[in-house]
């Protein structure tokens, strides 16, 4: 009897620890609950996240990442990484370049008039980044990888033309 | 011979993930390497002093000026620093040789080592996103001569303005005068 209940507490726990470690280290789902990366993600997609290309440093310019806010450790911010450690970026809100420094990383919204990203408050360290997101489950008709904005023109490019009907007009 | 190999199998299994989640959850155990927080942990200067990181403590987000804490370096991520938290939020610090003046902004902290000739700490790089501190350093293990808590020190209020008492630009109208 006592065997028996200590033995079913031991898979238990490392049944549950197990579940814990999956999806501490390997991969889960996450929701995003943002309007600052539409229309690549809206608000309440359910996503597939894998911290693996965080821990093992596998992300690339243009992945989604899952990142802690810094102003406030609790939340989560949701954004696409612009810049990593070695490039230099070009801040359009406040309208000059930033060279991003050693593991550092440079986020922003796809929707850049709603996201509060690097633009505002400057690059971010890399220890802040949690997981990359890697594909879309919910809502089903719109399951897939997240793509890269579709010829986004780039915040240079809007400021030169920006700057260019000034001159004109 | 295979039954006993088969043992240490499934216990393996099943040990493992209770281990890594245990240490990610609540406590941990590290070695501390480097001289940056003499004299409190590595005193004699050989890497030799183990701490017990408490990480459930630190969950909360909530820390108080004074305790050890471990984090994530922000120039390196992945190496892993123990400093003092010398200031929170809202807090107003001098700091550096020339005695510069920094008001430290909303979700982050000032950390500093004890060593502060050799310490790479927030004087390099700057106030710290809490979201960096991975856990509180709370005992030391060893040596077992120094065993003991990880006392709290208080902050010399020379260098720092608790966050009641900065004075800030008075409000007028709504704008914030400096």
């Amino acid at each position: 009897m006592f065997k028996a209940a200590r033995k079913g507490f031991l898979y238990t726990v490392s049944g549950l620890s197990a579940c814990y470690c999956t999806l501490r280290f390997i991969g889960g789902i996450g929701r995003c609950e943002d309007v600052s990366m539409e229309p690549a993600i809206q608000h309440g997609d359910v996503v597939l996240i894998s911290p693996i290309h965080v821990d093992y440093k596998k992300l690339q310019k243009g992945d989604v990442v899952f990142c802690r806010a810094p102003k406030n450790s609790s939340s989560v911010i949701c954004k696409r990484l612009m810049g990593m450690e070695g490039d230099t970026v070009f801040n359009n809100e406040k309208g000059f370049e930033e060279y991003v420094g050693r593991g550092q990383v440079w986020l922003e919204g796809d929707n850049q008039e709603a996201s509060i990203d690097s633009r505002s408050y400057g690059q971010l360290p890399y220890g802040l980044l949690l997981s990359k997101v890697c594909f879309r489950i919910w809502p089903l008709h719109r399951v897939g990888p997240i793509s890269f904005p579709e010829r986004r023109t780039t915040a240079k490019e809007k400021a030169q033309t920006k700057t260019e009907a000034k001159v004109s007009s | 011979m295979a039954r006993w190999i088969k043992h240490m199998i499934k216990g393996a299994i099943m040990f493992v993930p209770s281990y890594v989640a245990f240490t990610d959850i609540f406590y941990a155990v590290r070695t501390v390497d480097g001289v940056s927080m003499q004299p409190t942990l590595n005193a004699e200067g050989n890497n030799t002093d183990f701490v017990l990181l408490n990480r459930w403590a630190a969950s909360s987000m909530q820390f108080e000026r004074g305790e050890v804490v471990s984090l994530v370096s922000p120039k390196d991520p992945s190496q892993w620093l123990i400093k003092r938290v010398v200031a929170l939020e809202g807090d107003r610090l001098k700091f550096g040789y020339f005695n510069e003046s920094v008001d430290i902004p909303k979700g982050h902290c000032w950390v500093e080592g004890d060593n502060r000739q050799c310490s790479m700490d927030s004087n390099n790089f700057g106030p710290v996103s809490l979201g960096l501190i991975t856990a509180k350093a709370s005992r030391v293990l060893w040596p077992p001569r120094r065993w003991g808590r990880l006392e709290k020190q208080e902050p010399d209020h020379d260098r720092l303005t608790p966050c009641e008492q900065v004075e800030r630009g008075k409000m007028f109208f709504g704008w914030e005068l400096e």
